[in-house]
């Protein structure tokens, strides 16, 4: 038998690491040159923004297994603390907008503990409407609290105007790829088995010693902090938060992109995350008669998918780079001088 | 196996779609400036100065995203009929933007993208907020027809005047501060009741005027409901006002509310005149019986029982373009593209390069010293860039919209 080879994983870090900076560059290089305008550039960081939102959705969906609908709540509490704080924070500039961001990821995380303790002790339909509920307050105490509280806070329906926008790519590109890592390195961890193996049966993870309301918990509060994060960039995108954009349909929006992309699939998320936002605008400038029928076009595309794909277009396949290196580099090993003779043999 | 096949096939294909999105689009620009501008770019020869209509022609808000961006298309086409500014058309790029901020935003990126030299819209508040907080960097001549929320043309927080835009529609508080002295004056109401959508800031602004201008004239305010807008049924709040027994009730919200509440109110027997803002018009083509909303006052832009030479010459003209009748919004964004144009007229004349900073300043300037007569009335701007014309009041009578009275 011969040895498979394996890329060790100090090595495996530094070329997907490499790659990322490479990305980087290559997005840099055609904004810079113009080659990206500003158009486009808008969609990208919409795109950035929604990947981070499916792919922290896909947490608790696709890894955990539970269907939380209130995941644009858990924006929209993000959103409205990156943008109060940066409205009131005396310093202004990049600084503040870093601590605003990891302060939104924080405060979602905690509405997370808040929302998730309760929340998780159901399953299935009572956990959706649940969180359902919760979005749906989220969205009602932002429209609200103003008349209650007596002062200017979230700006009530008229919303949240004056935000400083900083999100431009490099933010956001280092916010994609921190959250992807951070899920990622978590759910190779010993955590993230316990989290899968609750998903795979909750029953015999519990009878094996996994204190699965523990684990649950912990899926929910990361899917919510980088929910916040999500939400933290939108707001300094836009420079302007209203409750409305955090309805339910937001919520469904993204669960869409987590269930077309695959449930349990990072690069799924990624996927889908990135269609769905681009396709209406690429439909919109095809031609007047498509975009006449994008709505009807994109709904199309979707029910297709989940009649020929259930699970998703790539299912719970997960993308590594390293992984099809290897198999490469095998595959190339057969023809090399070691393996030729004893492989013919056998 | 097949279905594996299948899968790659679709997954290729949203791929491809993705691949597909990111290719076609740098040459899209022509086809859907041409798309939209179909006559006014054939007759043209090459020299245009383009300007983006910006409006939500799917989603909620559709409606009036619809008929504003009409009203805005049929001055530009009638004015390249007639030859164009200083022997140039204009060609108009119109994008939708779903009535969402975010979307308005990509879509304003894309038309500044495409060289436009102005732009007509947006329709709603939010969407315009942000599109007028994106488009302050390059200083783009903005003037909506509908959006009427005070923080569009002044930032709330500074109160700094956004120098680049401007409207041609009333503000909100101006609209339930002229209903509240109507009511006091010409309905000669002594009590009022508010009921009030807490989600739509249009339905707020226009309550806390109402409630102000009542205080200062004396118009006593007996009762303050609100619903929020996913509510169907109104008989809690309608039963609480009932019992107070107002003059008055002012209902400022959009249509599609008015046609549930109208009813409702019906049913448990209320009594009092209502009274709205101009969010009112399209209430009777949405209520089943419009005998519901018999007698109702609300404030508007424009009418079309106004037997003034420029309304009815409007009314044909729209009528004869997209086969029916125009609402507010229609006649309002006409005239915000009417205003644009002698802006541009008075940039053309200057003899400057259509696209340039120096351009869109002219015109900048050029729109704030307005002063003539429109559709929907005769226009000078104030030092917030906001219209000072008369309003007319519209009475629901007979089961139809009713020119009641300037005011």
């Amino acid at each position: 038998m011969r040895q498979r080879v394996q890329i060790p994983m100090p090595v495996r870090y530094l070329i997907n690491g490499v790659l990322i900076v490479l990305l980087f560059l290559l997005g840099q290089v055609l904004i810079s040159t113009g080659v990206l305008s500003s158009y486009y550039q808008k969609i990208l960081l919409q795109v950035g923004v929604y990947i981070i939102a499916a792919v922290s959705l896909n947490v608790a969906t696709g890894y955990l297994g539970q269907l939380p609908l209130g995941h644009a709540g858990f924006m929209a509490v993000g959103g409205y603390t990156a943008g109060i704080f940066m409205k009131n924070f005396p310093i202004k500039g990049m600084p503040a907008f870093v601590l605003a961001i990891l302060l939104a990821g924080i405060v979602a995380g905690i509405f997370g503990i808040i929302i998730g303790i309760p929340a998780l002790r159901l399953k299935g339909d009572y956990l959706a409407i649940i969180t359902l509920g919760f979005g749906e307050i989220i969205r009602v105490i932002l429209l609200n609290i103003d008349t209650v509280l007596g002062f200017k806070f979230t700006g009530g329906a008229a919303g949240l105007m004056g935000i400083p926008k900083y999100t431009s790519f490099p933010i956001v590109f280092i916010c994609v790829a921190v959250t992807c890592l951070a899920i990622h390195t978590m759910m190779k961890s010993r955590h993230g088995r316990a989290i899968l193996s609750i998903r795979e049966n909750e029953i015999a993870a519990e009878s094996c010693g996994i204190n699965t309301f523990y684990y649950k918990t912990m899926a929910f509060v990361a899917s919510a902090f980088f929910a916040g994060v999500a939400g933290a960039l939108f707001a300094s995108y836009l420079g302007l938060l209203v409750p409305s954009d955090f309805g339910f349909m937001k919520s469904i929006e993204i669960l869409v992109m987590v269930v077309l992309g695959g449930m349990g699939s990072m690069l799924g998320s990624v996927l889908a995350a990135a269609v769905l936002t681009i396709v209406p605008f690429a439909l919109q400038s095809i031609s007047q008669t498509v975009a006449d029928y994008r709505m009807v076009i994109y709904s199309v595309l979707l029910i297709i998918v989940m009649i020929f794909k259930p699970s998703g277009l790539l299912g719970t396949y997960d993308f590594s780079f390293t992984r099809i290196l290897e198999k490469l580099i095998n595959r190339v090993g057969i023809h090399d001088g070691v393996a030729k003779k004893g492989e013919k043999s056998r | 196996m097949k279905k594996k096949i299948l899968s790659l096939m679709l997954t290729a294909a949203v791929c491809g779609g993705l691949l597909a999105g990111c290719n076609s689009t740098p040459s899209s620009s022509a086809p859907s400036g041409s798309q939209a501008g179909n006559d006014s770019s054939a007759a043209s020869g090459g020299d245009t100065i383009k300007v983006g209509i910006l409006a939500p022609l799917t989603g909620d808000a559709a409606q009036y995203g619809i008929a504003a961006s009409n009203g805005a298309k049929l001055y530009f086409d009638q004015l390249n009929a007639a030859g164009g500014i200083n022997g140039k058309n204009i060609e108009y790029i119109l994008l939708d933007e779903k009535g969402q901020a975010a979307d308005a935003v990509t879509a304003y990126n894309n038309l500044l993208e495409q060289g436009v030299t102005a732009i007509v819209g947006d329709v709603t508040t939010a969407p315009t907020v942000a599109v007028a907080v994106e488009s302050a960097s390059a200083n783009m001549p903005l003037i909506t027809g509908s959006a009427t929320a005070a923080s569009v043309t002044v930032d709330p927080d500074t109160n700094a005047v956004r120098p680049n835009v401007f409207r041609s529609c009333f503000i909100d508080p101006f609209q339930g501060e002229k209903m509240a002295s109507f009511s006091k004056e010409k309905l000669n109401a002594k009590t009022a009741a508010v009921l009030f959508n807490t989600n739509v800031d249009y339905s707020v602004g226009l309550k806390d005027a109402f409630i102000a201008k009542a205080a200062e004239i004396g118009l006593e305010i007996v009762a303050t409901e609100s619903y929020s807008t996913n509510d169907v049924d109104f008989k809690g709040q309608l039963t609480n006002i009932s019992a107070k027994n107002p003059d008055v009730l002012f209902c400022p919200d959009y249509y599609q509310k008015v046609a549930l509440i109208a009813p409702q109110a019906k049913e448990i027997g209320l009594t009092a005149t209502f009274v709205g803002g101009d969010g009112w018009d399209g209430a009777i083509e949405a209520i089943n019986d419009a005998s519901l909303i018999e007698g109702a006052y609300y404030c508007s832009g424009f009418s079309a029982d106004d037997s003034s030479e420029a309304v009815q010459k409007f009314l044909t003209d729209y009528n004869t373009a997209y086969n029916t009748a125009p609402n507010m919004f229609s006649a309002t964004t006409y005239d915000a593209a009417a205003i644009l144009a002698d802006a541009i007229k008075s940039a053309e004349s200057a003899g400057l390069a259509a696209g340039s900073d120096e351009y869109k300043a002219a015109i900048i300037s050029a729109i704030s010293a307005t002063n003539a007569d429109y559709v929907t009335g005769h226009f000078t701007y104030d030092q917030s860039n906001n219209p000072v014309k008369d309003a007319v009041i519209i009475k629901i009578a007979d089961g139809k919209y009713t020119f009641d009275c300037k005011f």
